[in-house]
């Protein structure tokens, strides 16, 4: 059916206010990181007096960013992978069996979006530092304490979306499967995984991002060799002088991976929304 | 619609019964059968203890402690103070309680404005971009980008944007189109309000674009055909059909984007740095603030608590109502 010329116009209008809306901090952020330092410390200026692309060559050695950026590399890596797995096996579970306790596990596992991160913030920073005393085991400050906080945050979404997902997936492949002499797990990862990769790359996609952009644990439980990303970007304004050619020339290098993996990925988003959180 | 929101329910009750029945005698044992689930949800459950419900727990026992920094090293040495801490919380003619009141109205008004803004802006882009249309690919993938970018690199961007001096704003409103006399404050002030719900809703919309355009694919086909055969037009599909087919989806993006959004800290940490001024000073902040300038952690631990039973309470409400006469699918 065409749609009627109201329809279309107030379309176009809107759309157009919005994408402007939307692509102005991108604009900002790409064309001051080709400005010379006196365009962004000045009066903002649409037109650059001179293109320069400095910026990108000292955003490294004013601050170690390459060492930040393979800390948040590892930690969003890492909590991306377990994130995922753990949360495979918990949906399966869930969507696959009948057992007592289920309804308080999802429940729970929900309604742990609704904590505010502030709340435990103190007690896992207090968890960690015992665990240390008592064990040896180093998880504030490390790499890894920063892993597992991170693996937890969204781990509860990937659950539940992967639940959704899973039970779109007809039960009658994996029974069949089951009958065929796989076992439970053979059916898991022969047929349910396959199944549902669209839901997968989501739930992937999202622990990454989360990971990749949390600031306040990353700014409380990391130290000068493990700081990530979200917490280095700060050492570009100095006492005298904020370098914001170099902050936004820093932005933009640590937001191509994330915004590129999504943008090529976001097709498995939707799908996984579609299946998993919409339902 | 009502198919759609009804299947998974009605499988489940199916699959209920179909295990048990249809293998008789050869099913494996019965120790590993039940033992399994449990096995699967191991490594979740214990994260989820170590990481969420032990600190929970021992947030809740803080609240209950004069937990200074003279505590800190051995914090279960610090002495109970009963309620004291939560009096000290809610004592609005003093100080800290004043400032929590505060910060509460603030955190309320602001999370109204940009969960209303998202969803008015995410549902309006979502509705309109649903038939094919030249660059609507396009479109769309820009539209993602807000939620795509990393928050700190995305309000560190905005954070120059509104600088008063060198910043983008006061460029194009003072100097450009003249709207404002002299270069006002963003990120001080009053004004900071605004800027940090702008923020807000650029970072935050993309999401319920994002679950509307799903939920927009489960609405059959059939509905619109048969509504343009009676001779409905554009308008009326979308006032009839799809927004009333667009309920279930609202009510679960409304809840996730109020708990995001009251909970928020990084975009007003990242905005203003550890002190947000008292315009923008959401809860999330003013507890973290509040907690590590007195070193009272005691009183912030308190506050969380309040804060959780508050949230605890408006979310069961939430469902309550929302979710009458409807089951949540697998919960």
């Amino acid at each position: 059916m065409a749609a009627p010329r109201s329809f279309v116009w107030s379309r176009r209008i809107f759309l157009t206010v919005l994408a402007a809306f939307v692509a102005l901090p991108v604009f900002v952020m790409v064309s001051s990181s080709l400005k010379p330092l006196q365009d962004v410390t000045g009066e903002f200026r649409w037109i650059p007096s001179g293109l320069t692309i400095r910026p990108y060559f000292d955003i490294w050695e004013t601050v170690p960013l390459a060492d930040y950026f393979v800390n948040s590399l590892i930690v969003a890596g890492a909590a991306t992978v377990c994130s995922v797995v753990i949360a495979v096996f918990a949906a399966y579970a869930v969507s696959r069996y009948t057992f007592r306790g289920k309804r308080v596990f999802t429940v729970t596992v929900l309604s742990t979006q609704m904590f505010p991160g502030i709340l435990f913030l103190l007690p896992l920073f207090l968890i960690y530092v015992n665990i240390g005393n008592a064990t040896g085991i180093a998880l504030f400050g490390s790499r890894g304490g920063l892993i597992l906080t991170y693996l937890t945050f969204s781990l509860p979404f990937s659950i539940w979306m992967l639940i959704g997902y899973f039970e779109s997936v007809p039960r009658d492949l994996d029974e069949a499967a089951t009958v065929d002499g796989c076992g439970p797990i053979g059916a898991l990862f022969r047929v349910v995984v396959p199944a549902a990769i669209p839901g997968i790359v989501a739930v992937a996609v999202y622990a990454f991002m989360t990971a990749w952009g949390e600031v306040l644990f990353a700014s409380v439980m990391t130290n000068e060799t493990t700081r990530t990303l979200a917490v280095g970007l700060q050492g570009y304004s100095t006492q005298n002088d904020v370098y914001w050619n170099q902050i936004m020339a820093a932005s933009l290098v640590v937001s191509i991976p994330v915004v590129a993996g999504f943008l090529l990925l976001q097709r498995y988003l939707v799908t996984g929304l579609t299946a998993g959180a919409v339902k | 619609m009502t198919t759609t929101i009804s299947t998974p329910a009605g499988q489940a009750g199916v699959r209920g019964k179909a295990p048990g029945t249809a293998r008789g005698p050869r099913r494996p044992g019965r120790l590993r059968r039940i033992g399994l689930p449990y096995l699967l949800l191991l490594p979740a459950l214990a994260l989820e203890l170590l990481v969420h419900l032990v600190p929970i727990v021992i947030g809740f026992v803080m609240s209950f402690k004069e937990l200074t920094q003279f505590y800190l090293r051995d914090w279960t040495a610090a002495p109970w103070t009963a309620f004291d801490n939560f009096s000290v919380a809610v004592d609005f003619d003093a100080p800290v309680g004043r400032g929590l009141l505060h910060s509460f109205w603030i955190t309320c008004l602001f999370t109204v404005l940009s969960v209303g803004l998202c969803w008015l802006l995410g549902t309006t882009a979502a509705v309109y971009m649903q038939e094919t249309f030249a660059g609507r690919g396009l479109l769309r993938a820009l539209f993602l980008v807000p939620y795509a970018l990393p928050v700190y690199a995305a309000v560190i961007t905005w954070a120059f944007m509104f600088q008063r001096d060198n910043g983008l704003i006061n460029h194009v409103l003072h100097d450009q189109l003249g709207l404002t006399d002299g270069r006002p404050f963003w990120l001080i002030g009053d004004n900071s309000f605004f800027a940090l719900l702008t923020v807000s809703v650029w970072k935050g919309w993309p999401f319920a674009f994002l679950i509307v355009m799903a939920g927009l694919q489960n609405i059959p086909k059939e509905l619109y055909e048969a509504a343009a055969l009676d001779g409905a037009g554009m308008w009326q599909q979308i006032r009839r059909i799809t927004l009333p087919s667009l309920a279930p989806v609202n009510q679960v993006l409304v809840l996730v984007l109020f708990l995001w959004t009251f909970n928020d800290f990084n975009t007003p940490f990242v905005l203003f740095g550890k002190a947000a001024p008292e315009a923008a000073d959401l809860i999330s902040v003013h507890i973290y603030q509040s907690s590590f300038a007195t070193w009272n952690f005691g009183t912030g631990a308190a506050m969380s608590v309040l804060l959780l039973g508050f949230l605890l309470l408006v979310t069961g409400v939430y469902l309550f109502f929302t979710s009458r006469g409807r089951k949540v699918s697998h919960v």
